[in-house]
Parts: C-alpha cells; structure tokens; sequence
C-alpha cells in the first residue's frame, strides 16, 4: 500500500458539502411527508374501499416493489418528457421518490390497519364519533403506533436511497461527491468521507424517530 | 447516430439480464457466507462477539450502496495495488451489503426458536456449536426461507445500482440502448417489465412459503 490519503483538498469543500447535505436532508423530508400521505390513503383504500380500488393499489404496491428505484427514477425524469411532461431534476426526484416510498408505506401501513379489531371501530361508532373520528383516533393512530418501528426504518433506508437521484444530477449530497471527485480527484477519500456523513445522518434520523416516538406515544 | 429502436434491442436487454442474475448470484453466495458469521456472532453468548455483528450490519446498513460502491471501486485498487473491474468491486460491495441483511434475517430467525430449545439441548450435554447445529439450525432455516426469498428481490432490485460503477447489467444496458435509440419511455417500460419478470414470481414464492409456515404452525 504505497497511497497516500489526502483528505485536504475535501476540507476545502465544506461549504460545498453542506448545501449537499441540505438538499438530501429537504428531499428525504419532503419524501417522508408525502410517502406517509399516500400510504395512509393508500391504506384505507386498500383495506376499506370498494374492490376495484384494492386491486388498482395492490397493483401499484406491486409493480413499484418490484422495480427498482433507479429505473423509476429515469422512467419520471428521462421518460416522461416524451409524454410533453418536463420536469427538472430535483421535481422529478421527489416525484419518484415519494412514489416509491408510498408504496411501501402503503403495505406496513396496510399490516397496521388489518390489525385493528373490528369490535373497536364498531365501539367507537357506538361510542357516536364520526366517521372520521373514527379513523383517525381509533384506527390510523394505533396503526401507526403498532407499526411505527417498521415504517421509520423504511424512512431511514429511502433517506440512504435518496442518493440514487445524483445519477439524474439533482443536486444532493452524492452528486456534491461525485462533483468534488471531478475537481480534486480524490475518489476513495470523498466517498469515504461522504459515506460517514450518511452514517451520520441516518443515526441522526434514527434518533429523532426515537423522539419523535416518545413525544407522540410515550405518555400513554 | 440515431437508430430505431427495433425488437433485436429487446432481445439486447433480455441478455443483460443474465448479467443481473449473475450478479444477484455471486452477491447471495458471498453474502449468504459472511451473512451466517454475522447471525452467528449476533447470537453469540459472548457480548463482544455480539457487539461486533451489531456493529457491522449497524455500518453497512447506515450507508447508502452507492457508497459502499464507490469506496470498494475506488478502495480495492488502494488496497490490491492493482486496478480492479467492475465485476470484482460490485461482487465485494454487493456481498458485503448482502451479508448485513441477511446476517440480521437470520438471527430473527435464529431467536425465533424458544429458548427452551436452547436449554433442552444444553441439558442433554450438548455444547453452544453442538446446540446450534443438532436443535437450533435445523428449525430455523425453515422460519428463514421466507425472508430470504423476499431479501433476493431486494438483491436482484438492487444491482441496478451496479450500472453506476460500469457494470453492464440490465439497467446499464437500458443506459446504453436509450443513448443509441433515444427512445426512454420504451426503453425503461421494457427494462422495467423485465425486472418485475424477474421479482414478482419470487415475492409471489415468498408469500406462498410464508402462508405455508403460518399453517404449520
């Protein structure tokens, strides 16, 4: 091993590296909102609406788990715009992103939902709240307490996943990389370097779930 | 130069596939290796052992693969001395990747098994290897099918991500005909159906030995 590591010309990249760093930060954010939106209605959908629905969201369950998320990516971003549709990187990033995430979001929640007992939404019926009351205070909340762990390790793993939308040059953390890679030319060291950033980030998310968990079901 | 895009570049792509397979392959034998010292050590009734296996699939599964697979790309050649191919940095990067996964699976499953089990064996004399072998392993690997099964879809998806370091399998040949047709939309459809060929039959496999376990019980 004669290589010397030179981690300097990368310190001089920090500004840099933080505007990365916040892009994938607003990208995984955005995503998680809006992947938890569709699942939530993916989920009552699938579970509670007429036959048609389940089997179109069963479909979209199953041709999005069983692709992988770089070909979505280039279907939304190269594809569409032989449809008239133009989208820029980071737009169509987020779309396919929260597409993909809304998909997974819609099984685990779906577990969730099949694991409410149907005495006690019929309780909670007798009890007079309303349709929505119901939903939201005696199915959605305790499904997503039951199936919390499972869905914010799915968040973690898409905010690792996010680096995937570098390849269509959104410009997040990995694209930072792979653009100080071009200036400096130290390829192991800005991999290296980055890849403990998302270390760092991804304990970072794992620790506000952790938070965010005992905020919102701790007292109970 | 622009040509159409013709049936022969399907016939293209279906060859590719085989790259992806092949990949998915040589990943699942690797990984499933280190996987098993990784479920081993996680199990271990040694705490550092057990610190160490928490410690790795805590590494790998923090890091995004594009990363894992850029640092084996541009690491290994530090390391070797030599220039590697794509072909040896994903295999490496894909296998350690793979371990973590399945190492963590495994366990599960290994921790499935009632402790009684564990104790019954150590009543009839049997050491900690003797007690995983004879008692454990043999119940475990049935809970253990499943999961794994629905982690080589996992696999299988993943290698797409090989394309970026310049491996050519089915997505970095979708990259390619898209650059001589420039048909995407086409392209990536048939790209895409050809992987779904590929997952749904083995998530369908997945569900149908879950279901069966769950009757067995």
């Amino acid at each position: 091993m004669k290589y010397t590591f030179n981690f300097r010309d990368i310190w001089a990249q920090t500004d840099f590296i933080l505007e990365g760093i916040g892009v994938t930060l607003l990208l995984s954010s955005a995503t998680m909102v809006a992947g938890l939106a569709i699942g939530i209605l993916g989920a009552a959908a699938r579970v509670y609406g007429p036959g048609w629905l389940r089997g179109l969201v069963a479909g979209y369950v199953e041709v999005i788990r069983n692709t992988p998320l770089i070909v979505q990516l280039f279907l939304v971003f190269f594809g569409l715009p032989s449809a008239g549709i133009r989208l820029d990187a980071l737009t169509a990033s987020l779309i396919a992103l929260a597409i993909n995430l809304g998909a997974y979001a819609i099984e685990i929640l779906r577990a969730g939902l099949e694991a409410i007992p149907r005495t006690q939404i019929e309780a909670g019926h007798c009890l007079g709240l309303s349709g929505p009351q119901v939903f939201r205070h005696v199915v959605l909340f305790p499904a997503i307490r039951t199936i919390y762990p499972a869905l914010t390790s799915q968040f973690v793993l898409l905010m690792l996943a996010t680096s995937v939308v570098s390849q269509i040059s959104a410009p997040d953390l990995f694209h930072v990389a792979s653009i100080i890679q071009s200036r400096t030319f130290r390829d192991f060291e800005i991999y290296a370097v980055v890849s403990v950033i998302y270390l760092a980030l991804a304990l970072a998310f794992k620790l506000g779930f952790a938070l965010l968990h005992r905020l919102a079901f701790g007292r109970r | 130069m622009i040509r159409e895009f013709a049936l022969i570049d399907v016939y293209y792509l279906l060859l590719a596939a085989r790259w992806t397979l092949a990949l998915t392959a040589l990943a699942f034998v690797g990984g499933g290796l280190l996987g098993l010292v990784v479920a081993l050590l996680r199990v271990s009734p040694f705490a550092p052992l057990r610190a160490i296996g928490a410690g790795y699939v805590n590494l790998v599964q923090g890091i995004p693969l594009l990363g894992w697979l850029f640092v084996f790309f541009f690491g290994l050649p530090i390391v070797a001395g030599v220039q590697v191919s794509a072909w040896i940095a994903a295999t490496v990067a894909f296998s350690f990747y793979a371990a973590a996964f399945l190492g963590e699976i495994w366990r599960g499953c290994l921790q499935a098994i009632p402790r009684q089990q564990w104790e019954a064996g150590a009543s009839l004399g049997l050491g900690f290897g003797e007690q995983l072998r004879h008692v454990i392993v043999p119940q475990a690997v049935r809970v253990a099918i499943p999961p794994t099964v629905g982690f080589l879809v996992q696999l299988i998806k993943n290698t797409s991500l090989g394309a970026v370091i310049g491996f050519v399998e089915l997505t970095r040949e979708g990259q390619l005909t898209n650059a001589a047709t420039y048909r995407p939309f086409t392209v990536y459809i048939v790209v895409a159906v050809i992987y779904f060929a590929m997952c749904f039959p083995l998530t369908q496999l997945s569900r149908r030995l879950e279901r069966r376990l769950r009757v067995a019980r």
